[in-house]
């Protein structure tokens, strides 16, 4: 007689089964939303252009252009999910660009210069993280410090472009491996292992629950007995050993360092990974979802090159698409959540 | 089967000293725990029970004082060291993820892991098992902040299940549990106690602590006043010990139940064939001038999803509603208050208190809102609102520039009514409004709500407290299943026909 029943004594089957989907799965709603969105571009563009844009050389292109995109979005979703948000991205894509360039063009060997960037991306996430953490500095203001850090090493380092001839570096966006006309460089290759892992990680690991649990509330959190302030330090270095394998990625698109890389691209992995579903205020996104918001960017800009118009038209839709999926999230938010 | 005292004890708390700003929250406490006991911690609002639990628990560091958990010297700083020795706790205020799902909230940090990471499969299962010992059927894949406080409550029970610990802390676990629930609980605690497990109780119904405990100890106001064995405190002894007087007599209020209502006139507030899909079936209510209405019925039938249509905080699929005779459609909470209704919420954490401001700020905050930011409350009439409220409801530390988030639990519901009750309404909507209040502070609050209704407040009162609902109200809405079943009078029936009426007993009922 004590059993507690919370079925809403529905009036028929279907509604229960709605109820029951909406119940358990409100949280991938947006990010289906961006698949669907993704799906209406290809082939909206695709009609358009009849039939020249859905080709296989031109999907192919999209991965290859975006990796490093995907990557920051990959770190950033761990981050925002916290209810964090690290703006130093981009710039530290661009100082471990230019560091590792000028490390290589010093005659330093590959297999010195890659792990060099990933640790310099690394530190500075932590000191991001610290300062969240242990200063109670807020995300923002904490990650535009380094921000400000970042861009200001990389001038450091150089004031100019610097090419990159290492072979290695540049084997891993030269080499394609082929399947019939469809092709994926060692940098999109990257781009994706990084997703995958991305995506298990905060599935299917004590720490990946934590993120979540974190955003969700983190004084329950630090009640539960979870490593709380452990999991805080950890996604912003996270996200800046994203940053460094980001800026390795770009050096290799570029086939060069340059200390300006980088600059506004937070917003542009801030927006992506948004459209992709994850909320600004933390504790629901996912990293798969990240992965289709940079493709949904990514399509975008293909096709504003594709009509020969002007690039700023990206950012222009970019921010409309934003602020639809701000107002589609507070709607599901304000659906599931009330008290019965 | 209470405890001998010649066990060695698990816990052991010695002159322990807490002190915030301004308040010295314990001061130099005694207290301690045997294997198998069921221990109550009582006193008043604010007396330092949640504090001394928190102190063990390792969320604040004592100013001095030492604690020994099995006879080992111990200074957690985290939950986690205290979880690690054995420690579990359900914290007054509920402490869960409301973005996860149910079952994760139950297995967050104790998930079952497989080869590949985490095995949800298992996990769930296992969530669904210890939810099931407590009687608890919810779909474990749902998320958490589709579901009541009641069942909340009772899903973080759940999760102090998952650890295997020698000591269980629950600091007021059934303030939102109907008696079947208490009861299922109840029978989980004394097997547990049957097992050797120290259980530390924390409520303020008395009937409950009286049939669960084996001893009690008592603070006010931050120290110690004496530890019983439970047979050798009767209860006014108790509630002396607490408060530290005799507690006034409750018949003045119940007067209140018996006073005649007016209704042939216009009711202030009728709602008829009221319902939202997935929410409410049907339902039927009216208030009269100055009449205060009580809605009784189990958890889940429907109470709160009544109000909430009735307040306007959700949109009715059917029905109607009639404000003061005249057919309204509610559309929003500032609409309902700008027809001078005002609501008071069972969700005091989400939707109440802002921890940030002051008493004094928030208790202003419903009237300033119903003024329209623009027009600012003046001083000295903050200062006589403030207190008035202060007085009438008893806040203690009686400091209205204190930030209200730290206040206990109850002090905190106290300033949230107040905040409602300054407003002035014509009809004041009130859910649960004495959850874990004291018994000297329930008295004050239903003192008031009476004095208020025989002066021409409308009330609309929801209780799991079934006394409290007969005591005050003149009429009783019964809801079970989503719709509303009947009415009573309350001068009519006791609270045993109430009782056989809400749980469905045909024929139980004599109107
Ligand atoms: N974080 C804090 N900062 C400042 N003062 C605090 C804090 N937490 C509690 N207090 C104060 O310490 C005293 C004891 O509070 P505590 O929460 O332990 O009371 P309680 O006995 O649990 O009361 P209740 O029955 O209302 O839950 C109160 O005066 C309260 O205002
Ligand atoms: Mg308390």
């Amino acid at each position: 007689m004590t059993a507690v029943e919370t079925e809403k004594a529905p009036r028929n089957a279907v509604f229960a089964g709605i109820d029951t989907f909406v119940n358990r799965h409100a949280s991938v709603l947006p990010t289906v939303a961006a698949a669907v969105i993704l799906s209406v571009l290809l082939v909206g563009a695709n009609i358009r252009f009849d039939g020249r844009f859905l080709t296989p050389g031109n999907i192919s292109a999209l991965l290859l252009n975006n990796a490093f995109l995907m990557v920051l979005a990959v770190g950033m979703t761990f981050v925002i999910v916290t209810a964090g948000i690290d703006l130093s991205v981009g710039s530290v894509m661009g100082f471990t660009g230019i560091l590792g360039a000028s490390m290589l063009s010093g005659g330093v060997p590959a297999i010195v210069v890659i792990p060099t960037m990933l640790v310099a991306g690394a530190l500075i996430g932590l000191l991001i993280g610290v300062l969240v953490q242990y200063f109670n500095v807020q995300p923002f203001i904490a990650s535009l410090a380094g921000l400000f850090l970042g861009r200001g090493l990389a001038y450091v380092v150089s004031l100019n472009s610097i090419r990159v001839e290492d072979p290695v570096v540049l084997w891993l966006q030269t080499t394609r491996f082929r399947l019939g006309d469809w092709y994926i460089t060692p940098t999109g290759i990257i781009a994706l292992v990084v997703v995958a892992i991305g995506a298990l990680v905060m599935q299917y690991t004590r720490f990946g629950r934590t993120v979540y649990a974190v955003g969700g509330s983190e004084s329950s959190a630090e009640l539960m007995g979870l490593k709380v302030a452990r999991t805080k330090v950890m996604v912003y270095v996270i996200s800046g050993l994203c940053g460094g394998l980001a800026g390795l990625l770009l050096t290799a698109f570029s086939g060069a360092g340059y200390p300006r890389y980088g600059i506004g691209t937070e917003l542009d992995v801030i927006a992506t990974v948004v459209i992709g579903g994850t909320l600004l205020a933390g504790g629901r996104g996912y990293v798969l979802g990240s992965m289709i918001g940079v493709f949904v960017f990514a399509t975008i800009t293909t096709i504003i090159s594709f009509m020969g118009a002007e690039q700023s038209w990206t950012h222009i839709i970019v921010g409309g698409l934003l602020l639809l999926f701000i107002v589609v999230q507070r709607a599901i938010v304000a659906r599931t959540s009330r008290t019965g | 089967m209470p405890a001998d005292t010649d066990v060695p004890l698990i816990v052991e708390m010695r002159g322990i000293t807490i002190r915030f700003p301004g308040v010295l929250a314990l001061d130099n406490v005694d207290f301690s725990l045997r294997p198998g006991e069921i221990h109550s911690l009582m006193g008043e609002n604010g007396a330092g029970k949640s504090t001394l639990i928190k102190a063990l628990t390792g969320v604040y560091a004592i100013d001095s004082g030492s604690i020994m958990v099995s006879g080992e010297h111990q200074s957690f700083v985290t939950t986690a060291d205290a979880q690690a020795a054995g420690i579990s706790t359900v914290y007054q205020e509920i402490n869960l993820c409301p973005n996860l799902s149910v079952g994760e909230n139950v297995m967050l940090g104790h998930e079952k892991r497989g080869r590949f990471g985490i095995d949800w499969k298992s996990t769930f299962e296992e969530a669904e098992h210890h939810m099931a010992s407590l009687g608890l059927d919810v779909d474990s894949r749902s998320i958490l902040e589709s579901h009541s406080i009641a069942i909340q409550q009772l899903i973080a029970i759940s999760r102090a299940m998952v650890l295997d610990a020698k000591v269980l802390i629950l600091d007021e676990p059934t303030s939102s549990l109907d008696r079947g629930e208490v009861e299922q609980l109840f029978g989980v605690i004394r097997s547990l106690r049957d097992r050797g497990v120290a259980i530390l109780f924390v409520s303020h119904f008395l009937e409950q602590v009286y049939e669960i405990s084996d001893r009690i100890t008592v603070l006010r106001n931050g120290q110690l006043v004496g530890e019983h064995l439970v047979e050798e405190l009767p209860r006014d002894a108790l509630v002396a010990e607490m408060i530290g007087r005799e507690l006034d007599d409750l018949t003045a209020i119940s007067a209140s139940a018996g006073r005649e209502v007016d209704r042939t006139g216009t009711p202030v507030l009728r709602a008829a064939g009221l319902g939202k899909r997935g929410m409410l079936e049907s339902a039927d209510v009216s208030v009269y001038d100055g009449e205060v209405v009580g809605l009784a019925g189990l958890l889940g039938s429907g109470r709160t999803e009544l109000v909430r249509l009735l307040y306007g905080a959700d949109r009715p699929d059917t029905g109607e509603i009639d404000v003061a005779g005249v057919r309204q459609r509610v559309q929003s909470p500032r609409h309902a208050m700008a027809r001078g209704m005002a609501f008071s919420s069972e969700n005091r954490r989400a939707e109440g208190v802002v921890s940030d401001l002051t008493v004094a700020e928030n208790m202003i905050l419903g009237i300033q809102a119903q003024r329209g930011w623009l027009r600012r409350v003046r001083k000295s009439e903050q200062d006589a609102v403030v207190g008035e409220y202060m007085e009438a409801l008893g806040v203690r530390p009686a400091d209205p520039t204190m930030p209200a988030g730290n206040l206990s639990g109850g002090n905190q519901q106290k300033v949230l009514l107040a905040r409602w009750l300054a407003t002035a309404p014509e009809l004041l909507i009130l859910d649960e409004p004495t959850r874990g209040i004291d018994v000297g502070a329930k008295a004050d609050i239903q003192r008031k709500v009476a004095e208020l209704s025989a002066q021409g407040l409308s009330v609309i009162f929801i209780s799991s407290e079934l006394e409290e609902v007969l005591r005050i109200a003149q009429r009783v809405v019964v809801m079970r299943d989503r719709r509303s079943i009947g009415e009573l009078e309350s001068s009519k029936v006791n609270l045993d026909h109430l009782i056989d009426y809400i749980a469905h007993k045909e024929g139980s009922v004599l109107q």
